[in-house]
Formats: C-alpha cells, sequence, structure tokens
C-alpha cells in the first residue's frame, strides 16, 4: 500500500519527461564508485569456486574430527593442518590477489555472511566485495580514509568472529583477522604489535595443544578470542576518549564573527557536554566561568534572549536542564479545553466534538474535565459547542490552582486576578452555581471578557467587579477561599508571549513581586479565618521565577498568620526551599512547580495557605523588606527620603546600626500583636515605635550620606549589609532569624550587644544621644509592657529619634500613623501616607466591630469615604432598598438614621417594626461611635458637606421617592407574576396600583412578612 | 443597581412573556431564594437577594455584572432582550424551533432561519411568537420571531423565512464588547 519506500538512493527513477522532454542517458560511473550487487553477480563463477571450496573444507573438518576422535594422533592433525594451509595458500593464490590483500579478503566474505544486519551498509558493501581487485583497493582508501572506523571494524569483526559457530573453521580466520587488523591499522603501533603477539602465540598454542580435546582448544582460543576483544575495546576506549572532540574554546574572531546558528547550536552542546564533566573536559587555563559567560552569551543568541532573563534561567537550571527549557519554551503547549460541567459532560462533550471532526483525549487521569485536542477540521474557538457554553479554552496549567483551591459549594469565593475568566468559571462549576463569587479584575476591558465568559458559560452566582485587587479588603472581606493568580513576567508562557524573552529586566520583575506580595497581603487580608469550610488562600503564577514566588511567599508567611498547605496535586517539582543566597521556609516545599520541559504545560506556580488567624501580626523588617528597599531606593527613593529628612539631625547617623537590627527585636518581642484600637490618647505599642523608628534611622542614613561624612559612608555600607568585616557578625545574626523563621529573642538580643562592642565610639556618642532625649524614652518606656528588658537597650539608642516621633505625632495622626509607618517599606510610601491612614484607620474600625457581619461594616466604610454628591445618592438608593425590602439592616450612620426613621414613619407601623426589631441598639451606638471618631479623623468639611446634602435630600425627594417608587416597584415584580395568571387583569392591575395607594401598601406588608424570616 | 421602575418593570415582563408565556413567575418564584430584577445603566440584570446583597458592597462605578444580564432598555425605553438571557429562556420557552445542522452556521451569524433550514417547529405556533432556537441536538443557540405560524410553514416556500433572527449565540465572538 502507499509509495514504495526508496531504499536504494542511486536507482531513481525518472518520473516523466519534466521540462526536458530529451530524456538524459543514466550517468556512468567509474566502476569503483559503483560498488553494488551487479558485482556479487557478476562474481558467481568465483562465488561458486569458494563454494565448492568450501564444501570440501567442510568435508576435511569433517574428517579430521573423526580422525581425532578415533584416533587423537599427533602427527596426523599435524599433516593436515599442513594441508589445510597449503589448500588455503593454494586456493587463494588463483585469484591473483594483489600480496597485501589476499590474506583478507577472504575471510571477509566468510565473516560477511554471518554479520548482523545492523552493520553499516557502507561497511558491509566494501566487505562483500572482497574478491574485486577495484573493490579492494577502494575499501583500502576508504580505510585511509576514515582512520576512525577502522578500529570499530576490527572490533566488530572479532566480535563476530567469536560468535561463530564453527571454531575449528575460524582458526585461520582469525589468524587472517588479526593480521587484517594488523595492516588496517597501521597508523596505531601498539595495537598493532599486540595483536600480531596474540597471533603468534595463538598458532604457538595451536602446535601445543594438540593432545586436547577440541572443546578444549575451543575453550583456550575462545578465551584468547575474548582476552584480545578486550584488550581492544579497552584501547579503542582509550582511543575515543582522546580523540574525542574536546570543545576547543574560541578565539576572540571567532565569538565577534558567529558564522551561523548551527555553529552557535553546536557550541551550545560543546559548552553543556564540558559543563557536565568539567574537570576533564576543561580547557587548561580556562575557568569555569568562562564557560558559562560564552555559553550566555550562545544561548542568548540562538533563543534571542536577553542577558538579564537569561541569567536569571541559568540560576534556575542545571545548564543540561536549561538547554530543556529553552527548547520547550520554543514550542507551543497541546491545545486544552475544559468541559463546563453546568452545561455538559465530558464525554457527551468529546462525542459532539469527534462529529465534528476534532482529534482530542483526556488530559489526564488528574483532570476529569480537561480535554486536549490533538487536531481539528473546525476552529475549536468557535464551534456552536464553544458558543453555547459548554466549554472554554483554557490551558491545561490553569486548572492547577483551581483544584488545589478546592471550592465547596455554598461558599463565598473571590478569584482576585480574574479576566478572562478561566479559572474562576472553573471555580463556579466545580461550585454548581451555588454560593457566591466575586470575580475581580484591575483592568476594565478585560472585565468584559469574564462577563462574556460567565454569561456563555452560564455562571449566574458571580458578582463581577473592577477593583484594584490591593484594595480589595475594603471594600469586603470574609471570604471562604480566595484565588489569587497574580500578574506576572510570564516567564513560563514564553511560548504564548515570546516578547517576555527580551522586554524583561530586574526592573520588571521587582515591579511584580512588590505588587504580587501586596496583591497575596490582601488577598489575605480578604480570607476569613474562621470559616468553618474555608480560610484558604491559593497563589498562583504563570511565572517560572523564584522571586515572583517562593519569596512572595515567604515574604507573607512573616506577615500574615498564614501557613503552608499541601496544594493537593499529585504532581510537579517540589518549590525551592532556597535559591541562591535565599532561605526559605521549609514548608515551602509544599508549594508545586510545573515546568514545559518536565510536565507538557505552561511553566506555573501553586501555593496553598490557610489562614490560622484574622489577626494582623505587627509588620516585621527584615532581609526581604531591606532588599526591596534597596531595590526601590536605588532608583528614585532616595531623593524624596532626603527631602523629609531635611531636619532630621546628624548626630543620629551613629544609629543606624540599631536601626538595621531592630525589626527582629521587634518581632522577638511582640511577634503577634493585635492592633489597638485608636483611642486617640497615645497607646503607642513599642513594637510600632521601634519599627518606626528603624524607617526613621533609615532616613537618617540617606540624609547622613548627602552630608558626606566618612561616618556617614561607613554607614551606609552597613545598611546595605555589604561585605563589610565589621559588620558581618551583625549580618550573620540577621541571617539567622531569617532561616530558622522563627522570634529568638537570644539571637536578637545578642546581635545589639555585638554591635555595641564594634565601635565603642559610638556607643559613647549614643550615651550622650541618651541623655538628651531621655525625655522621649519615658515616654516609650510607659507604653511598654512585657518586652520591656529587651527593647530598652535599643530604644536608648534611638532615643532623639523620638523627636521626630513626637512631631509626627503632633500633626494630629493617632496610632495609625505609628502603625502605617511600620506598615510602609520604604520611605518612599510616605508619599501615600495619608491614603494609608484612612484606610488603616477605617480597618481598625471594621475589626473592632468584628461582631458584626461584614456587609455592614463595608456599608460603612463605603459611607464614611464617600464625599461625592453621586455616592450619596447611592446612599440613598441603598437605604430605600433597605428599607423596601424589609430586611432590616442595621448599617445606619447617624445621619442616616434620623432619615431611617423618617422612612419608617412614613412608610408602615410593620416596617417600623422590622427595623427595629432588626437593628439592635447596641450595634447602632458603636457604630456611631465608630463613625465620630473617623469623621473626626477625617477633614470636618467633608462631614459637614455630607450632612448637608444628606438632609436636603431627606427632606425633599427622599420621602416621595421612597414612598412611591419603591414599593411600587417591589410590588411589581411580584404582581407581574400574578398578572401573567389572567392577562386581561393585567393592565388594569397595574394601573390600580398608580392610583391606589391601599392596595398597593396592602402588597407591601404581605411583601414584608414574606422577606422577615429570610431577613433573619 | 437600583430597582426597577414600575414602567420598565412592565415593559420587561411583557416582553418576557412573549418568549416564555406564564413561565416568568417561575422566574420569581423559585425554590432556592428569592431573585429579583435589578437595572444598572439601563441594562436589567435578574440577580438572587442573596447575591444582591453581597452586590451592594461594591461601589457602582466598579460593579461590573452580578448574576445575569437579561438586556437593556434603549433610548426609547423599549426593552431588549439579549443573548445573555437565553440561560433562562431557553428551558421555559412554550414555542421553539429546530434548525438543521446545516443552517445552524448561517443563523450563528446573524441571519434569519429560512424554511430550508428548519428542521422542527413547535405545534400551533402563531405567528409572531417570540421562539428559542435550537440545534438538532438540543443546544439552544439563539431566540427569535416566527414569520409564519406552523401551519404556513408546511406550504412556504424554501427560501421564505420562518424565524426572524433576534439574538444567536455568536454574538459572544461577534460583539463581546458591547454584550452587557
Amino acid at each position: 500500500m502507499g509509495r514504495k519506500a526508496k531504499f536504494d538512493e542511486t536507482k531513481k527513477v525518472k518520473k516523466g519527461p519534466g521540462r526536458k522532454a530529451k530524456k538524459q542517458q543514466d550517468p556512468v560511473f567509474k566502476k569503483g564508485l559503483l560498488d553494488d550487487d551487479k558485482e556479487e553477480k557478476k562474481l558467481s563463477h568465483r562465488q561458486k569456486q569458494r563454494a565448492a571450496r568450501r564444501l570440501k573444507k567442510k568435508k576435511e573438518i569433517q574428517e579430521k574430527r573423526k580422525a581425532l576422535k578415533e584416533a587423537k594422533k599427533n602427527p596426523t592433525q599435524e599433516t593436515e593442518q599442513t594441508e589445510e594451509a597449503t589448500s588455503c595458500s593454494e586456493d587463494e593464490t588463483p585469484k591473483g590477489f594483489t600480496d597485501d590483500n589476499k590474506e583478507w579478503l577472504k575471510p571477509k566474505k566468510a565473516t560477511n555472511k554471518a554479520k548482523d544486519p545492523e552493520s553499516d551498509s557502507n561497511e558491509s558493501d566494501d566487505e562483500g566485495l572482497g574478491e574485486d581487485e577495484n573493490d579492494a583497493s577502494s575499501d583500502n582508501d576508504e580505510s585511509e580514509n576514515e582512520e576512525k572506523e577502522v578500529s570499530k571494524k576490527s572490533k566488530k569483526e572479532n566480535y563476530k568472529v567469536g560468535t561463530l559457530d564453527d571454531l575449528f573453521h575460524d582458526t585461520d580466520e582469525e589468524q587472517d583477522e588479526t593480521l587484517n587488523d594488523v595492516e588496517d591499522d597501521d597508523t596505531k603501533k601498539p595495537y598493532n604489535s599486540d595483536s600480531s603477539a596474540e597471533s603468534d602465540e595463538s598458532e604457538k598454542d595451536d602446535d601445543d595443544d594438540d593432545d586436547m580435546l577440541p572443546i578444549e582448544k575451543a575453550n583456550i582460543k575462545l578465551k584468547k578470542k575474548q582476552r584480545l576483544e578486550k584488550k581492544l575495546a579497552d584501547e579503542e576506549m582509550q582511543l575515543n576518549i582522546a580523540k574525542q572532540d574536546v570543545f576547543a574554546f574560541p578565539s576572540e574572531e571567532e565569538l565577534q564573527n558567529p558564522t551561523s546558528l548551527q555553529d552557535v547550536l553546536q557550541r551550545i552542546k560543546d559548552i553543556v557536554a564540558v559543563l557536565g564533566d568539567f574537570n576533564r573536559l576543561k580547557e587548561e587555563s580556562r575557568s569555569r566561568c568562562e564557560y558559562t559567560d560564552l555559553l550566555l552569551k550562545d544561548l542568548c543568541l540562538y533563543y534571542s534572549y536577553n542577558e538579564f532573563l537569561m541569567e536569571v534561567l541559568m540560576q534556575i537550571f542545571p545548564v543540561q536542564e536549561l538547554v530543556e527549557f529553552l527548547e520547550a519554551s520554543e514550542v507551543s503547549r497541546p491545545i486544552t479545553l475544559r468541559t463546563n460541567s453546568l452545561k455538559t459532560r465530558r464525554r457527551d462533550l468529546a462525542q459532539a466534538l469527534i462529529n465534528r471532526g476534532v482529534n482530542l483525549d483526556p488530559v489526564g487521569k488528574w483532570s476529569k474535565v480537561g480535554l486536549v485536542v490533538y487536531s481539528s477540521t473546525v476552529p475549536i474557538g468557535a464551534t456552536p459547542e464553544y458558543l453555547a457554553g459548554h466549554y472554554i479554552l483554557q490551558g491545561a496549567s490553569s486548572f492547577l490552582p483551581v483544584m488545589a483551591l478546592a471550592p465547596q459549594e455554598n461558599e463565598r469565593i473571590l478569584d482576585m486576578c480574574a479576566a478572562p475568566g478561566g479559572k474562576a468559571s472553573h471555580i463556579a462549576a466545580i461550585m454548581k452555581n451555588t454560593g457566591s463569587l466575586f470575580a475581580n479584575d484591575a483592568n476594565k476591558e478585560r472585565t468584559k471578557a469574564i462577563v462574556g465568559n460567565f454569561h456563555r458559560l452560564g455562571v449566574v452566582n458571580a458578582i463581577i467587579c473592577n477593583y484594584d485587587g490591593r484594595q480589595f479588603p475594603e471594600v469586603i472581606k470574609g471570604f471562604d477561599r480566595v484565588l489569587l493568580d497574580a500578574p506576572c513576567t510570564g516567564t513560563g508562557v514564553i511560548a504564548k508571549d515570546p516578547s517576555v524573552k527580551t522586554t524583561k529586566d530586574q526592573k520588571d520583575i521587582q515591579r511584580c513581586f512588590n505588587l504580587q506580595r501586596q496583591l497575596l497581603l490582601a488577598a489575605i487580608d480578604c480570607c476569613n479565618a474562621k470559616s468553618s469550610s474555608g480560610g484558604y488562600i491559593v497563589y498562583s503564577t504563570c511565572s517560572i521565577l523564584p522571586e515572583e514566588n517562593e519569596w512572595v511567599v515567604n515574604y507573607v508567611l512573616k506577615r500574615r498568620n498564614v501557613k503552608l498547605v499541601p496544594t493537593g496535586l499529585d504532581f510537579g517539582t517540589e518549590g525551592f526551599q532556597k535559591y541562591r543566597h535565599h532561605r526559605f521556609h521549609p514548608s515551602l516545599k509544599l508549594t508545586r512547580r510545573f515546568y514545559p520541559h518536565t510536565h507538557n504545560m505552561d511553566g506555573f506556580f501553586v501555593a496553598k495557605l490557610k489562614k490560622f488567624s484574622n489577626v494582623i501580626p505587627e509588620p516585621v523588617k527584615d532581609e526581604d523588606d531591606e532588599e526591596a528597599e534597596q531595590e526601590n531606593e536605588n532608583g528614585d527613593g532616595e531623593n524624596e527620603v532626603n527631602k523629609q529628612n531635611g531636619d532630621v539631625s546628624p548626630e543620629t547617623k551613629n544609629k543606624l546600626k540599631a536601626g538595621a537590627k531592630r525589626p527582629a527585636k521587634a518581632d522577638s518581642s511582640q511577634p503577634q500583636q493585635k492592633k489597638q484600637k485608636p483611642n486617640g490618647a497615645s497607646p503607642q505599642t513599642p513594637s510600632a515605635a521601634s519599627s518606626l523608628t528603624a524607617n526613621q534611622n533609615k532616613k537618617n542614613q540617606k540624609k547622613k550620606k548627602n552630608k558626606t561624612g566618612q561616618k556617614s559612608e561607613v554607614v551606609d555600607k552597613q545598611d546595605h549589609t555589604s561585605a563589610n568585616s565589621t559588620e558581618q557578625e551583625k549580618t550573620n545574626g540577621d541571617k539567622k532569624q531569617n532561616e530558622l523563621d522563627t522570634t529568638e529573642i537570644q539571637g536578637d538580643v545578642s546581635t545589639p550587644n555585638n554591635k555595641v562592642t564594634l565601635s565603642a565610639s559610638q556607643k559613647r556618642r549614643n550615651r550622650k544621644k541618651n541623655k538628651q532625649g531621655q525625655k522621649g524614652e519615658n515616654k516609650v518606656n510607659k507604653n511598654e509592657n512585657d518586652s520591656a528588658t529587651i527593647i530598652k537597650p535599643v530604644t536608648s539608642k534611638e532615643v532623639p529619634n523620638e523627636s521626630t516621633l513626637d512631631r509626627e505625632k503632633n500633626k494630629g495622626n493617632t496610632n495609625a500613623s505609628i502603625l502605617n509607618s511600620t506598615d510602609s517599606v520604604a520611605g518612599k510610601k510616605r508619599k501615600n501616607k495619608k491614603k494609608n491612614k484612612e484606610s488603616l484607620i477605617i480597618t481598625k474600625e471594621s475589626t473592632s466591630v468584628s461582631a458584626e457581619p461584614q456587609t455592614v461594616q463595608e456599608g460603612d466604610k463605603n459611607q464614611v469615604t464617600q464625599t461625592t454628591t453621586e455616592v450619596n445618592l447611592n446612599e440613598f438608593n441603598k437605604n430605600i432598598q433597605i428599607n423596601t425590602s424589609g430586611k432590616g439592616s442595621p448599617s445606619k450612620k447617624k445621619n442616616k438614621q434620623s432619615q431611617v426613621q423618617e422612612n419608617t414613619n412614613k412608610i408602615e407601623q410593620s416596617n417600623k417594626d422590622v427595623l427595629n426589631k432588626e437593628s439592635p441598639q447596641t450595634k447602632d451606638t458603636n457604630k456611631i461611635n465608630g463613625s465620630d471618631q473617623q469623621t473626626s479623623n477625617e477633614s470636618s468639611s467633608k462631614k459637614k458637606k455630607n450632612r448637608k446634602k444628606n438632609k436636603n435630600k431627606q427632606a425633599g425627594a427622599l420621602s416621595q421617592i421612597n414612598k412611591n417608587e419603591n414599593k411600587v416597584t417591589e410590588t411589581v415584580e411580584i404582581a407581574a407574576a400574578k398578572k401573567l395568571k389572567n392577562k386581561k387583569n393585567k393592565q388594569k392591575q397595574i394601573g390600580k396600583l398608580d392610583s391606589n395607594k391601599g392596595m398597593k401598601k396592602g402588597v407591601d406588608k404581605k411583601n414584608f412578612k414574606r422577606n422577615k424570616p429570610k431577613g433573619k | 443597581m437600583k430597582i426597577l421602575s414600575e414602567d420598565r418593570t412592565r415593559i420587561l415582563f411583557e416582553k418576557l412573556t412573549k418568549y416564555i408565556g406564564v413561565n416568568v413567575k417561575l422566574l420569581i418564584d423559585r425554590p432556592d431564594g428569592t431573585y429579583c430584577f435589578r437595572e444598572k445603566k439601563d441594562r436589567v440584570y435578574y440577580i438572587s437577594e442573596r447575591l444582591l446583597q453581597l452586590a451592594q458592597t461594591v461601589k457602582p462605578d466598579h460593579l461590573v455584572s452580578a448574576g445575569t444580564c437579561f438586556g437593556k432598555f434603549t433610548k426609547t425605553n423599549k426593552f431588549r432582550l439579549h443573548i445573555t438571557a437565553l440561560t433562562y429562556i431557553a428551558p421555559y420557552a412554550p414555542f421553539k424551533l429546530w434548525v438543521k445542522p446545516s443552517a445552524e452556521q448561517q443563523f450563528l451569524y446573524g441571519h434569519h432561519v429560512i424554511k430550508s433550514g428548519l428542521g422542527r417547529i413547535t405545534e400551533n405556533t402563531p405567528k409572531n411568537q417570540g421562539v428559542v432556537i435550537f440545534t438538532m441536538s438540543d443546544i439552544p443557540i439563539g431566540f427569535g420571531v416566527t414569520a409564519r405560524s406552523t401551519t404556513d410553514c408546511r406550504h412556504a416556500d424554501p427560501l421564505a423565512t420562518i424565524a426572524f433572527h433576534q439574538a444567536d449565540i455568536g454574538e459572544y465572538i461577534r460583539s463581546e464588547d458591547t454584550l452587557v
């Protein structure tokens, strides 16, 4: 069937006349070049002769055996042997071989038959032509040309001989062969002599051991052969090793003028090989660095990456794996689709698609909804099934975070970065459209994709919103599960978007992981640890860089009450526990990484976190922070910091060390301190104060730098933890802490001691300062509780900073400012202080009133922060809805309460009752207090404005609108349903509703009664 | 998310009745909680009360969509049913129309259903009745309005229009941006 395979390239048949009408004659080749089977035919005569001879020989041998068996007499054998030898020589001479060849050509013919089919066609051809002179010469030529092959050949031949059955027949063959080897391998002297010696020996043995049984003889011979073989093999191997192309380091010129990509690829392979066995293969006087640098350049050239990204990748993967990864990143992954279990089953979908001419398969055992598409005759993204929402095109790796999240029915789940809604719809499908799903995305354009996909897939339990994920905790909290598929550099999906190769640099990565950290913190804040079924956060990225994955997770592990739990994914590689100089928390091995080259899916990272407490621990400053800070400051941060700290006294220079160590101390003394209510007075927690001062110290540092004192330089170095010998102790201490990731008080305490001993002069200065700032110190000490002893030494050093602290207080900031400053990682963030303060206050509020339902709090917050008229209108709407629906939510602010009461008065007695019942006084008062506090913190003018507006509206539109429109519309919905039963009355009823208010009220009452139990 | 005005509610329900008849009440009286219609930027969303409460925590500016969008009110205050409502319309529709596989693609590109593409049609479908259009494998692919009654269909010319196109699921691709 099908085309006939053309195994023989030389015999190409012309397909037709072609362009040239006249058919060319077959080319004529020299005899020597054509070495094909026709020659064998030509030689049939001789072959016959030889066959006859062989037959004869066999007979002789048989006779010989018989003779041996019968008599075992020496002389006969000897004569026979001589006879044999002569016969051989006689046989061969007439064939007209040249002297060189006659000995080895014949046995080759013999061996040719026994040869494996595996052996090269080339060789077999050569060997098959033993008798022909021309061929013999050509063979010689070849053997000369391919010196390498010779050794191989000889080995093979030997091996084959060894396997032959007829051992007696071998005797002369072997000799011949060894000779043959000798002749062929004139270049290799030692081997040559050895083999000849061997052959001599064998001859001798033949003579000596005639009295042995033939089987014994055979045994000896065999052993000898094996020995020989082994020897040859060893030699050959050594030869190979010696001859192996040791990669020669290219010269400068070669590097500057790369010839072709093929050469580069070859060089890459060579270098990889060299690096694999560096000690042996390296060139003298070349260091590993040189090789890796060259490799880096070549890889960048060949795969067109920028050097930075390639460097990073080289740090992640060993060289061999790196090449695999790069190769895999060039090829796109197979198209996968996810069955929408809300609308269909996988089997049905597969059947439907197969009917449309799609070739597909289940994606693997690990997923029950995935299908891989191998080929398709129709556009897979536009089939009626697709449009009907039976499936969605989604990478296999995108299933993983949702599987790790393991959503349950009737939960409240948040997907923080949802667009285009693939994972979010997967969540909804697993929840079976129960519960509620918040799909958020920061990009408004992309939320349209979520809307489209959700409607297409029939997801009805979703709220799609457009917030910056970092602000989401201010909108709503208390989710059972949160999925954060954070925006990333996309280094895992280079196949999808090759622009990543060239466009990403250090800045991009920094930007990404800073954002990711903030998002993940926000995601954790959104999650409710007390949820009966959940309290889980899944963090995933499509990047493979540890900076964006393990480091981010490690960062939040220190800042929130979360722990890593197994993802529930039974494949994938474990996350890194260490990467370069970073030492992550050991539990990071519970995270999962996926690579294109090992799992044939996009590069991906999945981590599952469990929140075990809603308390937000005091922020801790550590290595991570410092690095991040450094990075930030290296950019544009410095100038700002300097400006801000323009007035700080220069004496504080020396405290920088303390500042650097500070954070650890705060950590140890008060690992998880609850936030305190902003009571206006001065409930500074010592840790907060200390961390604040730490921040300030940093700033001071910067300032000093500008003043260009030598000391300041030293200090600067210290800060940056560069290899300053005096500072190493300190950094070591810090590192220890990070490694252990526990709150070690001892270590913390010891580090400051070290410092003190390091520079006695500085210490003295500090003392002076302490005197100056004792007043401030006292304040702090008052606030210190249990951790006073530990903190004291540090605070004493930092006393001068208290002045700045006080200054801030005077600005009218309560605790919030302090907390805020601790929150802010870099001095840069000071800019945003005000914003943060507000938000912080609000969040505190909410936590303090945590007994109340979350939604209500959110409402409050919104109300507090709203300033524009628009927003107020919305509030009104809310109120209206609440009133009319009768759910009686107690989330009324002071200014709203009046409004509520008005409304309730006007509406109905029953309505009022409901409200009163459901809004307990205590809660109201609490909230009012809270709102008062907030408002006091805010600008009072805003508040006044709001009130005015509210009042106006209350007096005017509200009463009427509330009364009429809202009630009516509520009732209309229900009425409409009734109307449909009897169409005739429909119009009338609606009309009646308009005119007849009594009717409305009646309906309203019913409505409330019906809703009442639900509200509760 | 505001409550629909009475006028608009009437218009909405009239429109829905055209497609699903008395089954409209099933949309409101549901066993799994109270559902209601809410309006946002002229779009009408069908949403459960439970979800609505949660949605109210989101500021209107930031709320993109909640629940299911049924359609929108035009500037002339008519209600236009969107394809997104199909999830709820299709199961309740009393009058259905099936198209042949060959005509599926035509319809999905926004064309009317012609007689040659008509696979099946519910008995006694009157003229100008809203119908949901299915493929022969019972996948709802859109809705339209009949141009002829069932009896007229029998004698109609092969190229005659049977149902006017109103919305189809091809819009998910054709007009994703303006979908909702």
